[in-house]
């Protein structure tokens, strides 16, 4: 019949805008850990000069409020970009086993070598997670030290990868033609 | 493929100030029609919040894009002793003349200020004139 067809049209039209709409999901877990600066290749006059009271080799620590954004279209059929629990378990496995309660500096692989300043542990994060966000893509790693302090990392480049476009299009044909 | 990464610092600081919103060019009527209470005669303050964001990259060295040691006291004394308990229409020269210090001009003159730190790029201002009003100045929108 015309007219049902006519309104199936137009819910499908109204659909399809709706999937149109880019949806950011935001993520916030704590954890809290130790550490300290200190640059083996400056002297300790140095060290203490760059750093500070950060330098002192007794350490000290944190609660850091970490933030994790994802980015991308809710699948038509759950409604979700991505199922947060999956997000949730994500963060439980890289991020808190990795670093709650831990010493930054003597139990961080990933930090070897590096200073465990916010920008540098934000950008750990990022490369830990982004490989592993399966829906969606990772949109932003935000770090507090303090809640004054926090450094932001997202990606340099923030349009779609081809593989992006192809999947948007697969994505849309397989709603048209379902 | 891992893309490449922008990484950012952001660090908020804190003044307490006065102001009062009124515009020589318009009458007595028009600034209580267009400011209200704002332009109450004594003027009135706030405890603003500046969130400062720096980016580049980040020195392997220090971990750093860019030095607390260096941001903090180069933000103390270009915006927060120089706006900290003032009365911003009479004590920053800015705000002397025809510039009514709206947060949106505030949050402007401290983006002139900070522009010129030379250890980073600051790529944006944020300002918090209460925890209800915000106003961001970032890189390219700003004249001076």
């Amino acid at each position: 019949m015309v007219r049902s067809r006519g309104r199936e049209e137009n819910t499908r039209g109204a659909v399809e805008a709706h999937r149109n709409a880019m949806i950011r999901v935001t993520r916030r877990v704590e954890f809290s850990a130790a550490h300290f600066y200190h640059n083996p290749s400056f002297s300790a006059e140095e060290n203490r000069r760059v750093f500070g009271k950060c330098n002192n080799p007794q350490g000290h620590g944190h609660n850091y409020v970490l933030e994790v954004t994802v980015a991308g279209e809710p699948d038509p059929d759950t409604g979700m970009v991505l199922d947060l629990k999956d997000l949730k378990d994500l963060l439980e496995k890289e991020v808190m086993e990795r670093m709650d309660h831990r010493h930054l500096n003597y139990e961080v692989p990933e930090l070897a070598g590096q200073i465990p300043t916010c920008e540098n542990i934000a950008a750990v994060i990022w490369r830990l997670l982004e490989p592993r966000i399966t829906k969606g893509q990772l949109d932003r790693v935000r770090l507090y030290e303090s809640p004054d302090l926090f450094a932001d990392c997202t990606a340099e480049v923030t349009v779609p990868r081809a593989g992006d476009l192809e999947g948007l299009e697969a994505g849309r044909r397989a709603w048209r033609d379902r | 493929m891992a893309r490449p990464l922008k990484i950012s610092l952001t660090r908020r600081y804190r003044f307490a100030a006065s102001h009062r919103l009124h515009s020589p060019k318009f009458s007595e009527q028009e600034n209580q029609r267009l400011y209200g209470k704002c332009s109450n005669p004594h003027g009135h303050g706030h405890n603003y919040v500046v969130e400062v964001t720096v980016s580049g990259p980040v020195d392997p060295s220090t971990g750093m894009i860019a030095n607390l040691g260096d941001l903090d006291p180069f933000v103390g004394r270009e915006v927060v002793d120089a706006f900290d308990y003032k009365n911003l229409n009479e004590e920053v020269v800015e705000f002397r003349g025809n510039v009514v210090p709206t947060t949106e001009n505030v949050a402007r003159e401290i983006f002139r200020r900070l522009r010129k730190f030379p250890k980073a790029r600051v790529e944006r201002v944020r300002i918090e004139e209460t925890s209800k009003n915000s106003f961001e100045v970032e890189d390219e929108a700003v004249v001076s």
